[in-house]
């Protein structure tokens, strides 16, 4: 699973434009799934056939997009200027590399050295307004013609393995995720389960909303990344969860209350197992459960994450102990719960 | 009345976890329904049939109160929180609170805060000593509110918590049982997770796809001390919702509501709500749409552990409320 989540992480996929992404996982999982769709605004949803057949089978979600910046303005002298892509800040975006649109094109993010910089310039971010991108040209009509005006960029491709079993990329939320639905979609099932490779995730779980209605489940598992806080500077209360602790299952979040029966058959599952986990201390963020558990006639939900540091940056970082934890996990509740 | 509100009131039912007070409210209706279920998301819905199955109407009142969830224990045993729902710090703190497992604990506010309290800054003290002890009675995502704490006050005015909306909850009950045949297929729904956005009438709307709907909820009074201005006041009868954050109600429905006040000698007053939102909008908006319009309950010091209302109120809307789903929505 390794291997595959470091070639999706890999990919050039910020929300609205999966493409690619959604190709490569056609290409792994298409031998393995009995039914396989591009719905209208490009969820990928594969029918797994299991051992036994069931009524109403289990979703399993996964987001393929990643947070990215558009383009929305080229100057006279050649830079562009741009927009935010989901949840990214200056403070990730200062000096990075960017890959942008069609043609690839590499960009970096320019920052003023420091030498040039005032005063009071010193030690701060500027807002994302001013900064811009450099691709090497000097006039507008040159830089025309390698990039447009709505071309989307994310960070240049960058997956490492490194110190104790740990990994750093861009894109690992989601891309994680993905390659954990892949894995169970490789392998036998007991029961008859559906798979959702979703898009437009960062941008407000919107290709959810389309999936969930369309299949109307009544139980939906997101699989996520999510942000681990065991750093400095943050208080233990306030940690959400750590790297290296094992799957992390979450009761509240920004965007949902999880469905509470379900969440105790997921921790009974993972203690009989020996499945190591964490239950998610902070209620911030949110994921697509959101959308599962309110449209059409709603559905319960559960999330297993992967705790992740420097989330949404072009250098987040997990533990790959983490990750097979989650794919543990999953693999136990779609085997094993037909009813909640 | 009173009785209904001080048992639903009694009920544990943090949003999210509804289902003491959904399994209360199931029990209680079967015997006035054709039908009675629990929805995925934990919805109660209570179906009676009408004279006319040609239109349905569906009425939600929200079962969920706001309250608070465990995100860490500290070294101390002090239990850190964060908010479900929207809290206040300054109505919250200093209030004893009560665990889904019955362990109680007390709101408190850090020390060395003085001023501008934020949520964060509320701590609550189970009275353990270590962490190891806390947490023997209490985990991580663990929900609390306060305890139960219905107080008569002068005339037909009470106080409590949750009256947000277990009081439209009562409202609904007591109306099931009293509408002996509705005018349409209608559909007395006990809604979850209103209060951290409207979350469970969504897909209840769905499933039933109304044309009408009614929601019941609190609404503030312009006669508190220091109060915006406001022409609802406790005591001046139902309150019939022109607009709030969510919705502006259908046209439609506020006039079927206006005339059947008058038909009937209901006291009502007409309000507009400036911060809060409600279940009407998710009905109004869901699938295609329904005539949605909701009956408020003038209400003091809403999401505080005194909510304060006078009963004389409540019984108007429970009078609407019972009216418009027996003659019909005209």
């Amino acid at each position: 699973m390794l291997k595959l989540t470091e070639k999706l992480c890999n990919l050039f996929g910020p929300s609205s434009y999966e493409d690619l992404v959604r190709e490569a996982i056609i290409e792994e999982i298409s031998p393995y799934c009995e039914k396989l769709y591009t719905d209208k605004v490009g969820n990928l949803i594969a029918f797994k056939k299991g051992k036994k057949s069931v009524e109403k089978p289990m979703v399993f979600s996964a987001h393929m997009d990643e947070v990215g910046v558009m383009i929305q303005y080229i100057s006279d002298d050649g830079y562009l200027y741009f927009d935010t892509i989901g949840g990214v800040n200056n403070s990730v975006l200062g000096a990075r590399r960017l890959i942008i649109g069609d043609n690839k094109i590499l960009g970096v993010i320019a920052s003023k050295a420091v030498h040039m910089q005032k005063r009071e310039e010193r030690g701060k971010c500027i807002p994302v307004e001013e900064m811009y991108i450099d691709i090497g040209c000097t006039t507008k009509e040159d830089a025309e013609k390698y990039v447009s005006v709505g071309d989307l960029a994310t960070f240049v491709p960058n997956f490492e393995e490194f110190g104790d079993g740990f990994v750093k990329s861009k894109a690992i939320d989601d891309r994680f995720g993905c390659a954990v639905l892949c894995q169970m979609i490789k392998e036998d099932r007991e029961l008859d389960t559906v798979f959702v490779f979703t898009v437009c995730e960062e941008t407000g779980c919107r290709g959810a909303l389309s999936a969930a209605f369309a299949l109307n489940a009544d139980k939906a598992v997101i699989i996520e990344s999510t942000t681990a806080g065991d750093m400095p500077g943050i208080s233990e209360a306030r940690r959400a969860c750590c790297v290296g602790k094992g799957a992390v299952l979450s009761v509240m979040d920004g965007g949902t209350i999880y469905d509470r029966d379900f969440f105790e058959k997921a921790v009974s599952i993972a203690e009989e197992n020996d499945v190591k986990y964490q239950v998610k201390t902070t209620v911030c963020g949110g994921n697509e459960a959101r959308s599962y558990q309110t449209t059409g006639n709603g559905c319960k939900v559960l999330a297993i994450s992967a705790p992740v540091r420097y989330i949404h940056s072009a250098s987040c970082v997990a533990k790959t102990s983490d990750f097979d934890e989650v794919l543990s996990l999953a693999r136990l509740i779609a085997d094993n719960i037909k009813e909640i | 009345m009173y009785e209904t509100i001080k048992r639903y009131t009694s009920a544990f039912s943090v949003s999210g976890r509804e289902k003491y007070l959904a399994n209360l409210i199931c029990e209680e209706l079967k015997p006035y329904t054709d039908s009675i279920k629990v929805d995925a998301m934990g919805n109660v819905i209570a179906f009676k049939k009408g004279k006319s199955s040609a239109k349905k109407l569906m009425i939600a009142s929200h079962m969920d109160e706001i309250g608070f969830i465990v995100t860490a224990i500290d070294d101390n045993g002090y239990v850190r929180v964060s908010n479900v729902g929207g809290i206040n710090p300054i109505y919250s703190s200093y209030q004893t609170v009560k665990f889904e497992n019955g362990t109680k604990g007390v709101t408190v506010i850090d020390t060395s805060v003085k001023k501008d309290y934020k949520v964060k800054d509320l701590v609550i003290d189970i009275g353990a000593s270590s962490k190891k002890e806390a947490m023997k009675k209490v985990a991580v995502g663990d929900l609390c509110a306060p305890v139960a704490n219905l107080t008569r006050l002068m005339g037909k005015r009470i106080a409590a918590k949750a009256l947000d909306d277990r009081l439209g909850c009562a409202i609904a009950s007591v109306s099931c049982k009293n509408a002996k045949t509705p005018a349409y297929d209608t559909y007395y729904v006990f809604t979850v997770q209103e209060e951290v956005g409207l979350r469970g009438s969504l897909p209840a709307a769905f499933g039933i796809m109304p044309d009408y709907s009614i929601a019941i909820d609190v609404t503030a009074t312009g006669d508190t001390v220091g109060a915006k201005a406001m022409e609802v006041k406790l005591g001046n009868g139902a309150a019939i919702k022109l607009m709030d954050s969510s919705v502006i109600c259908s046209q439609f429905m506020v006039d079927s509501m206006v005339n059947c006040a008058k038909r009937n000698g209901i006291k009502y007053q007409l309000e507009i709500l400036e911060g809060g939102g409600t279940d009407t909008r998710s009905m109004q908006v869901t699938g295609s749409g329904s005539h949605a319009g909701c009956i408020s309950i003038p209400t003091r010091y809403i999401h505080s552990p005194v909510e304060t209302i006078d009963l004389k109120d409540a019984e108007a809307c429970e009078k609407l409320l019972t009216t418009l789903v027996t003659e019909g929505i005209e």
